[in-house]
């Protein structure tokens, strides 16, 4: 069925559709209609859920961890401050292993206050052990929110997902998402069923303290459990393709086969990123785009076979790692290790300024022109 | 004289300090940040003026004082206010302000936030602030709900008000503010509405006149959300049913003034009591243990 969503809306009809059996969460700008339909469609009876509204984002998280311990389903979403409010709590979650999905509206940090969008909040969550999407349109939040479930709660991953869509952008646009019937929803999303669970038939004692002859395995497991979420992430979006017809990847190439400038990006602007790809076809440059979603597990080999055979790479990043350089800019250079392409880190977009298809355009320039070992600022008013 | 013209020489009898015709509150505004953000008979601005009147009446200089606020719509009050002013994070008002305090004792630090700031996200600061009796005034402005985010159930909703989180009715029970703030030590407790401006202006001057953790509640309308939605008509309409519901009982016991969603609303000054506060009690403890060895902190 086919609906006009906002991408809010596009999170809450994923969760709602994946069944979630607690809801906990917190109002935050501009993440909070997101909780109001989500309230609503459990008040309605729509979907068989507790939803509560708890009194801070702290406790939005440590109530989705108590449930899902308990063997429910549970969903939670915020958004920057929020978020960050969340952090103890972030790192609880992917250590003790529950496939959690979370929504986070990409906002800026304060101060100066900003609501606007920025991939500071959950780039800052790069090492909690979550797994990180980022998302470009609406159907993707509503697709990417059902097969986070699936990945996140597969036996060989057990960790918690979250799905990043940028503020306003996303959050409060509308786009036609085509959302998928509870029967085939069901049949690719059985019943969350843990081996693991707070049960009084047999009692099990969780979170407790751990010695250093095994907290060193429990993080080599996490970590071997992201080197398997590389493998299973691609047969999942399979199975949704051939069920659905709807396909991803852990990265999006547009356009990329023969380009000689290719742009790497994530979120909202890898969609004007497209957009200026095509323009600067028709001019005759051969410019492509790779959008990256995975952030966590971070596709290297894909991003490294995808870029090897370019020219130029620039990379944007709507965030600053302080000191050194965006994180996706990071990420890419790592991956591009022992390739002699060279690369090209942009900043732009910070706190949601608009970053246009001119802007894009414009990055190609400078590639042609800059010294590589410069990080490149895109319209900051000096 | 036409109304028009009575409401003209009003406008022309309120002049700044200056002698300029202009705003009245000019002198305490940041001007440039006006207009502000709150909707039409809203009553945060009633507690702006209030508190810039209960100032004025003390006489302290301006740059004795600071404010500090949460997040929220009461939130923005600190950037509105032309005093050293601090918007700090939700729910983190009270310690910022408890920071300010021990910095410069000297300085008269307000807390002036929303319930969903103070008693939500930043319930647990309120008890240990006031438990402490840290020297700080707090004024609450009271709405009932999250009303900066589009009207969420807080933790101040009456039971059976209707928010965006609660579409047939909140059925949790919601704190009672002047009991919570009795029971955990505050010194003065006091609540009023924006109907009631002089009365809320004396109580602000007394929480800032008294040693320790003092504390106002004024409720206020939310015409957009919470009077919209549960029915109550405008700000004006709000201000009228405090009018005729409000009922002033000086002294009255706080475990009574619980405040439901049509119920009678019991205001007054319920709580003036003595207690060293946390930096007094700090240095006569450590004076008293120490001996000459201890020098008492004054900042």
């Amino acid at each position: 069925m086919k609906r006009v969503l906002t991408g809010n809306y596009a999170a809450a009809y994923g969760a709602t559709a994946a069944k979630v059996n607690v809801v906990a969460a917190y109002p935050i700008t501009p993440q909070t209609t997101i909780v109001e339909i989500l309230s609503e469609i459990v008040a309605n009876g729509e979907l068989n859920a507790e939803f509560i509204k708890v009194e801070s984002e702290h406790s939005a998280l440590a109530a989705c961890i108590g449930a899902q311990s308990a063997g429910a389903r549970t969903y939670t979403a915020t958004s920057s401050q929020g978020l960050a409010l969340m952090h103890e709590l972030i790192h609880w979650t992917a250590r003790a292993r529950l496939p959690i999905v979370m929504t986070n509206v990409n906002r800026a940090l304060g101060p100066g206050w900003s609501i606007w969008a920025d991939a500071t909040d959950s780039v800052s969550q790069r090492d909690t052990g979550w797994m990180q999407v980022y998302c470009e349109n609406n159907q993707e939040v509503y697709d990417t929110t059902l097969m986070a479930y699936k990945i996140s709660e597969h036996a060989d991953i057990l960790l918690p997902t979250l799905v990043n869509l940028d503020a306003f952008f996303l959050s409060h646009t509308s786009q036609v998402v085509d959302m998928i019937d509870q029967d085939r929803v069901d049949a690719f999303l059985p019943t969350y069923a843990p081996e693991y669970k707070l049960d009084i038939d047999n009692p099990r004692s969780f979170g407790s303290l751990t010695s250093p002859d095994h907290y060193y395995e429990f993080s080599y497991k996490m970590h071997k459990a992201h080197e398997a979420a590389k493998q299973i992430i691609p047969e999942v979006h399979a199975q949704f393709a051939k069920e659905f017809g709807r396909e991803y990847g852990m990265t999006e190439s547009y356009r990329c086969d023969d380009a000689e400038y290719l742009l790497v990006t994530y979120g909202t602007i890898a969609g004007t990123t497209m957009d200026a790809v095509d323009r600067m076809r028709d001019k005759g440059i051969k410019a492509g785009a790779l959008k990256i979603r995975y952030f966590r597990p971070f596709p290297s080999e894909e991003v490294r076979s995808i870029l090897k055979n370019a020219i130029k790479v620039g990379v944007i990043d709507r965030m600053i790692s302080f000191g050194h350089e965006g994180a996706f800019f990071t990420e890419t250079k790592a991956a591009m290790y022992g390739e002699t392409v060279p690369l090209y880190g942009f900043i732009a977009g910070l706190g949601g300024r608009d970053v246009s298809i001119k802007d894009i355009e414009s990055m190609v320039d400078k590639m042609q022109a800059e010294d590589p070992s410069n990080l490149i600022w895109i319209g900051v008013k000096e | 004289m036409s109304v028009t013209d009575e409401l003209k020489a009003a406008v022309q009898a309120q002049t700044n300090k200056s002698g300029d015709a202009g705003h009245p509150m000019e002198d305490f505004l940041r001007m440039d940040r006006i207009p502000h953000i709150w909707c039409p008979t809203c009553g945060i601005g009633v507690v702006v003026n209030c508190f810039a009147r209960a100032l004025e009446k003390i006489g302290i200089p301006l740059d004795d004082v600071a404010v500090v606020s949460g997040i929220g719509c009461t939130g923005r009050v600190a950037g509105y206010v032309k005093i050293d002013s601090f918007h700090t994070t939700h729910g983190r008002a009270i310690p910022f302000a408890t920071g300010l305090k021990l910095g410069n004792p000297k300085l008269k630090v307000v807390v002036i936030s929303g319930d969903g700031d103070l008693v939500s996200i930043g319930g647990n600061h309120f008890v240990h602030a006031a438990r402490r009796n840290v020297d700080i005034t707090v004024i609450c402005v009271n709405n009932f709900n999250y009303a900066m985010t589009g009207g969420q159930m807080a933790a101040t909703s009456p039971t059976d008000s209707i928010l965006t989180t609660s579409p047939y009715g909140n059925f949790e029970t919601p704190f009672n503010l002047p009991f919570l703030a009795e029971s955990v030590g505050a010194t003065y407790v006091a609540r009023w509405t924006a109907l009631h401006i002089h009365r809320q202006t004396e109580a602000m001057i007394d929480a800032l006149t008294k040693p320790g953790f003092t504390f106002v509640e004024i409720l206020a309308p939310c015409p957009t959300i919470f009077e919209r939605r549960n029915k109550f008509g405008d700000g004006l309409d709000r201000l009228n049913y405090y009018y005729e519901h409000s009922e002033i009982k000086h002294g009255e016991p706080t475990a009574n003034v619980d405040v439901g969603l049509r119920t009678k609303i019991i205001v007054g000054k319920f709580v003036d009591k003595d207690r060293p506060t946390w930096l007094d009690s700090m240095n006569s403890h450590l004076k008293r243990k120490l001996g000459d060895r201890f020098t008492p902190y004054e900042g």
